[in-house]
């Protein structure tokens, strides 16, 4: 620990800290442009100086680091005089159009302008004028405002892994701009709006949507991806105006992708808004007691074997609890599928299906293999910790697979299991990196347990790392990519059925009432069967539904999630479903008393609280129940990674606009090149 | 200066011919492996060289693959120094040193006889597209003032008369002998010399 | 005057020719063996003994510096690069040494390389230089040939490659840090510091820089002893020094002389005299455009060297002395200097990027007669809100010239420069009023 003084107070600070953290640590906030901790320092706005003794300058404080016995002034007229001259030169050059710039309210340098500002210009020269660069569909720039904190390109390059950005020109004619005026290709470009301090880069679904006073902040969780990141949802009325993120420094730092900034005007378009019925093939609106009536009477006339039940990738674990509920006390079958496709999962044990390591974990790991996983696009935010952990360490990541561009090298493999069976006998050169590493990460995507011998592979290679003592108290190495919110929370509920096999049932057309909670993604031929959806938005489930229970979006009802960490997270109500929408849980629970005059939870409350108890004690019994089919015959596969259209992964992307936009830029450039 | 843009009309494509690429392979060779990066400056200048004295986007593309750097590292360099041109100058490209020790000696005097010989403005080419000119700040030969440099070769000691018989040849498409105009050998004092007198009597 | 024989730079003005027998006979590479077998302390001491301080400007002291390189060599290589990009207006005595001592420059990176434990040794040279930087070439490549470099470079048992590392038009990165940043490969805008290069420089190594007329006096110091350094000029001053005399002088030269020697000495006796007489002389800029302006009166008794010059609130800087007669316009000779600056701001830091073409435009607005009274005092705020803010020195040189025509020539300006502000001060404003409404009203 180093001690210094600021302004006269004693502080005891790590080593490697920079003055400037010092000084926060002290209690005097210290103004800054280009200075932010997750990027690397640049020094050059100027505006955080302070007086050090000894120094006759004043020092760039979060350059300079601090040492022991150091004496940091913050507040005298020097530093006043220094800041107040720097402020004036950013500026000199500003438009000051803060009334028709969307950063006000928000911004840095109006808000410190305030302290450091004085009352009228004393430069009278022409103002520079710089033109706008076209940055895709995400980012509106205005760069005449921009005061070359030069934060979006440290961020594309260090963080995002596109050197795509850059400050070209020099002096006072130095301008931001992609190469040749390129879209970002990254899926993590929207960031820089929130990293940019001033209005020069902008959110361009966002434009003049609305002030940032005007908007109701809710802190809540996405659930476009598995990672569970933190996010602000903001509202204006029923509708949500934009997503930004907040700092989870376990989950997703600061950063969340561009499908979770900007999928939300999904919310907006494709809803369901009033139970539907089918008459004839077409769908007419119906109540709530309609409805219900139809569905009771339909379940009273029909064997209880032949219902069945699926819950989608958004849906909420309350959802998935009572709807596991309702088939178990009500329909009374165990006849319900979480699932979409035939992937193996071992549920016994949770780690079974866990990203075990913790995404802080990849921070430490020395030697990362990829086993059908495609990070970047199942796990935009995982994939950024990845670049970190190589940019910091240098990390040797190996893929089984090529995988394109994932914003660092890697090896990659041949993309056959047998590879995977040459590591696990012990033959494979990777056997003894595997080894010899500390802190080994084996990282199992979904596209390896949709493979015929995934229960061969998985059970295996876990073995692998057993004989090779690569279990620790503070270190598991087995991890699997889940790439949706609800996969994970839905195994801990147990909201699967290992006995038949649900979805062949489905296909062949064994049932006669399907029930689909949001979910969309089952590739089944309609024949006879009574087909129930409740959701959100009208997508593939509802089209082939009879009946439409219209339910509510993520940032509609409060309901749990856990990540694919296993960490549980709550996301709360920003807004209200439309119309005659409702909360999910309580449409269930509706037609739960519909059926037999008996509510399944009498509230909220009493169903979280048996849904937490059901996890514990879930989370007591952990035993592994070992299917002895490890040692069955292996079969090569090639293993191909099946993503899911980045921008269309679920029914809240595919209704929105900007995630279209995205898509087509991303087309766009694929189909003309980038040929200068 | 304003932010210097690169050209409207760009070609297609670019590849160092068989000794550019000689020569950039050799550069390369200067730097520490894994560090050849640094070589981006020299690498341009070759293909300013081989493309008559200027740079089109294809090139810094091609550079940056041969370098194994990101397009906009090589843009953002080409942007940043003033010797790099993005766009045609011509076969002979004429800069005025106009700083304050070279304007004290009369440096206007050759920029209007650029004017009068080549161009109305800088950066425009020559009626016969063969040679440009522009201001440039100083070019360190402050004791020879005013002077100029026309591509590689600097000429010095000048006034508007020989300014314009120099222009005159390379308008005709010869190459003038660099060095002072006054014929004063490098940067003596001329007919006052009081050092190393011995040396020069030797 | 110096006497001729102890002139460092014998082939100042080529009168014998540069290769390495005509280097020879002028004593350059006969016993750099010995030199080197006398120990890296011994040479760091006695450059450290001779006062040698560095010849690019900033006159810190080489020794010293060198010092800072550490003692063991670990993970890391060491380099040495030498600067040689030479842009500061008013200087073009780098060029001399280049294309006529280049042996000189050679052998004192040879001896520098071993004292720091460089193995390799990057000379960067502005684009401009191409041709002057060829002529190096051929040196290094003759010296490469006559075994002086490469592996047991020239017997002393020391292996050391030099290369060129041409520049391509940035004044800043004669900052030695933006000149590193260059090096690799990027635009050349100064690091921060801490780190120093010393420490943590070219790749990331430790790495020394220098000047090129610095590294290129360290082989006659070794062979004549610190001490003959040491006895010229005056205690922390010492040595010879190529001084470039350009402007309104009758013999405009490079010369070399002994440092300390009267201003007035240099300009009448080498420089042949101002042009109209001495007193036609307007003012002096000593060390290159980024040092303040000495008038007239002040240049009669001025000593060339460091600390006389920074007395005079100036600097010796490069040595390069830019004469104005009074058949110049002062105000326009400096707004000239200013969009040199602005010019050549690299745009990083925010003070420099946007001080330096708003004190060009106020001043060629002042040259014209263009500005307001007010904008006078207001000139002087804005160098003072640049100087001292930035990330390097280029604020201090950019902002210095400015102050320095304010120092001593405010009077003009205000007697150009007499038009009512627009906006006049009123006292008692009272607070929360439309200030705007006011200004109106007073305009």
């Amino acid at each position: 620990m180093l001690k210094l003084k600021v302004n006269d107070i004693d502080v005891e600070v790590e080593e490697g800290l920079t003055v400037l953290q010092a000084c926060e640590k002290a209690g005097f906030e210290i103004p800054r442009f280009c200075y932010h901790e997750k990027l690397s320092i640049a020094g050059n706005c100027r505006m955080c100086l302070v007086e050090m003794e000894k120094s006759p300058k004043p020092i760039a404080s979060c350059a300079m680091p601090a040492a022991e016995g150091m004496n940091i002034k913050t507040n005298t007229s020097l530093v006043d005089k220094a800041r107040k001259g720097v402020m004036e030169f950013l500026l000199a050059n500003h438009p000051l159009d803060c009334p028709v710039c969307d950063q006000g309210g928000e911004c840095d340098l109006q808000d410190q302008s305030m302290f450091y500002g004085v009352d009228k210009s004393r430069f009278k020269e022409n103002k520079r004028a710089v033109p706008e660069k076209n940055m895709g569909p995400l980012i509106k720039t205005q760069m005449t405002r921009c005061i070359h904190c030069t934060r979006c390109v440290r961020f594309a390059t260090e963080v995002a892994g596109v050197p795509e950005l850059g400050a070209i020109g020099r002096g006072e004619d130095m301008q931001i701009t992609t190469y040749l005026e390129q879209s970002m290709q990254s899926e993590l470009s929207a960031n820089v709006v929130d990293l940019c301090p001033v209005g020069a880069l902008t959110s361009k679904p966002y434009v003049f949507e609305a002030r940032p006073w005007e908007l109701k902040k809710t802190e809540t969780i996405d659930v476009m991806d598995a990672i569970g990141s933190n996010i602000r949802v903001d509202t204006y009325d029923w509708e949500v105006k934009r997503v930004l993120p907040i700092i989870n420094e376990d989950i997703n730092e600061e950063w969340i992708s561009d499908k979770t900034r900007y999928a939300c005007d999904g919310l907006l378009h494709q809803r369901l808004d009033t139970p539907y019925i089918k008459y004839n093939g077409k769908f007419e609106k119906a109540s709530w007691q309609e409805v219900y009536k139809i569905i009771k009477s339909k379940l009273e006339n029909t064997s209880k074997e032949k219902v069945c039940g699926f819950v989608g990738d958004l849906t909420n674990m309350e959802t998935s609890y009572i709807f596991k509920e309702f088939f178990d006390r009500t329909v009374e079958t165990d006849n319900y599928e979480s699932r979409s496709d035939n992937r193996y999962v071992n549920i016994s044990k949770r780690e079974n299906y866990l990203f075990n390591s913790s995404i802080n974990g990849i921070e430490d790991a020395d030697l990362i293999i990829l086993l059908g996983a495609n990070p970047r696009y199942e796990a935009t935010i995982l994939n950024a910790r990845i670049r970190k952990s190589y940019l910091n360490n240098s990390t040797r990541i190996v893929s089984l697979n090529d995988c394109g561009d994932l914003t660092y090298p890697y090896e990659s493999l041949d993309g056959q299991t047998k590879t995977i069976k040459e590591i696990i006998d012990d033959t494979h050169k990777l056997s003894k990196e595997i080894e010899s590493a500390k802190k080994p990460m084996i990282i199992i995507g979904e596209s390896l347990l949709r493979l015929e011998n995934a229960q061969y592979l998985f059970d295996n290679l876990k073995d692998f790392l057993n004989k090779k003592n690569k279990f620790s108290e503070d270190w598991n190495p087995l991890n699997v990519l889940s790439c949706d919110a609800a996969t994970v929370g839905n195994f801990d509920l147990g909201v699967l059925n290992n006995k038949t096999n649900l979805i062949e049932d489905l296909k062949s057309n064994k049932f006669e009432i399907v029930f689909l909670i949001g979910q969309d993604n089952l590739n089944f031929v309609k024949k006879n069967e009574f087909v129930i959806y409740q959701g959100s938005h009208g997508d593939k489930g509802a089209e082939c539904a009879d009946i439409i229970l219209p339910g509510s979006a993520y940032t509609e009802q409060d309901g749990f999630y856990t990540n694919l960490e296993g960490k549980i997270q709550k996301a709360f109500k920003a807004s209200y479903p439309p119309g005659d929408a409702k909360e999910d849980w309580k449409i269930i629970n509706e037609l739960a008393e519909f059926m037999n005059n008996r509510k399944l939870f009498n509230d909220k409350e009493e169903l979280d609280s048996s849904m937490l108890n059901y996890l514990k004690l879930q989370s007591e019994k952990q035993t592994e129940q070992n299917n002895n089919n490890s040692n069955s015959d292996f079969n090569n596969e090639n293993l191909e990674i099946e993503i899911k259209d980045y921008y269309f992964s679920n029914v809240v992307a595919k209704s929105s606009k900007t995630m279209i936009e995205c898509n087509n830029a991303k087309m766009n450039l694929k189909s003309t090149g980038t040929e200068g | 200066m304003s932010l210097r843009k690169p050209a409207k009309d760009q070609p297609e494509s670019f590849e160092f011919n068989a000794s550019s690429l000689e020569a950039a392979n050799n550069i390369v060779e200067k730097y520490p492996k894994g560090k050849q990066q640094s070589a981006v400056m020299a690498l341009l200048y070759i293909a300013q060289r081989q493309n008559n004295n200027w740079i089109p986007l294809a090139a810094m593309k091609y550079i940056a693959k041969f370098l194994d750097m990101p397009y906009i590292k090589v843009y953002e360099v080409a942007t940043f120094y003033t010797m790099y041109n993005l766009s045609p100058v011509g076969k002979y490209f004429v800069q005025v040193c106009t700083t304050t020790p070279c304007m004290i000696r009369g440096a206007n005097k050759l920029v209007e006889a650029c004017k009068e010989k080549i161009s109305e403005n800088e950066c425009e080419l020559s009626s016969d597209k063969s040679c440009s000119w522009m201001e440039v700040e100083c070019l360190g030969a402050c004791v020879t003032a005013p002077m100029m440099q026309i591509n590689d070769d600097y000429y010095e000691d000048l006034d508007k008369e020989k300014t314009s018989e120099i222009l005159d040849k390379i308008l005709n498409g010869e190459t003038p002998k660099p060095g002072s105009y006054r014929g004063r050998i490098n940067n003596e004092p001329e007919n006052n010399r009081k050092t190393l007198t011995d040396l020069k009597n030797a | 005057m110096l006497k001729d024989q102890d002139r460092i730079f014998q082939n100042l003005y080529n009168d014998k020719g540069s290769d390495v027998a005509a280097s020879k006979s002028r004593g350059d590479w006969v016993n750099t063996k010995e030199i080197t077998e006398k120990g890296r302390d011994w040479i760091i001491n006695e450059i450290k003994e001779s006062q040698l301080r560095g010849r690019g400007g900033a006159g810190f002291p080489t020794g010293l510096k060198w010092s800072f390189a550490p003692k063991e060599v670990g993970s890391r290589p060491h380099y040495l690069v030498i600067n040689g990009d030479e842009s500061e207006p008013g200087t073009c005595k780098d060029r001399d040494i280049l294309r006529f001592e280049p042996h000189k420059l050679i052998e004192g990176c040879l001896i520098a390389s071993y004292a720091v434990q460089a193995h390799v040794c990057y000379i960067y040279i502005r684009g401009e230089y191409f041709v002057d930087g060829q002529k190096l070439q051929a040196a290094i490549d003759e010296a490469y040939e006559k075994k002086l470099l490469g592996k047991n470079a020239a017997g002393t048992g020391w292996d050391l490659d030099i290369y060129i590392h041409y520049g391509a038009g940035a004044y800043i990165c004669g900052e030695e840090t933006a000149l590193l940043e260059s090096l690799e490969g990027k635009k050349g805008q100064p690091r921060l510091k801490p780190p120093f290069p010393a420490l943590i420089g070219l790749y990331g190594c430790p790495t020394i820089i220098n000047n090129v007329e610095t590294i290129a006096v360290v082989p006659t110091i070794l062979r004549r002893g610190a001490k003959w350094f040491a006895s010229l000029g005056r205690e922390k001053n010492t040595g010879t020094k190529i001084f470039c005399i350009s402007g309104n002088v009758n013999n405009p030269c490079n010369v070399e002389e002994e440092m300390s020697i009267p201003l007035k000495e240099l300009i009448e006796v080498h420089a042949g005299g101002v042009i109209g007489g001495w007193d036609n002389l307007q003012a002096v800029i000593p060390g290159g455009s980024s040092m303040p302006l000495i008038p007239k009166d002040r240049c009669e008794t001025l000593k060339m060297d460091f600390d006389a010059c920074v007395e005079e609130k100036s600097g010796l800087g490069t040595a390069g002395i830019v004469v104005i007669n009074k058949d110049q316009d002062i105000i326009k000779c400096m707004a000239r200097i200013a969009r040199f600056y602005k010019h050549e701001s690299c745009g990083q830091c925010t003070p420099c990027r946007e001080g330096s073409g708003w004190m060009w435009r106020m001043l060629e607005r002042m040259a014209k007669g263009d500005a307001t009274k007010d904008e006078v005092d207001m000139l002087g705020d804005v160098t003072t809100q640049i100087a001292g803010h930035t990330i390097c020195a280029f604020g201090e040189g950019s902002s210095w010239p400015v102050q320095g025509l304010l120092r001593h020539f405010k009077k003009e300006i205000q007697e150009r420069n007499n038009l009512d502000p627009i906006v006049q001060k009123k006292n008692n404003i009272p607070y929360l009023v439309d200030q705007h409404l006011l200004d109106k009203k007073n305009a």
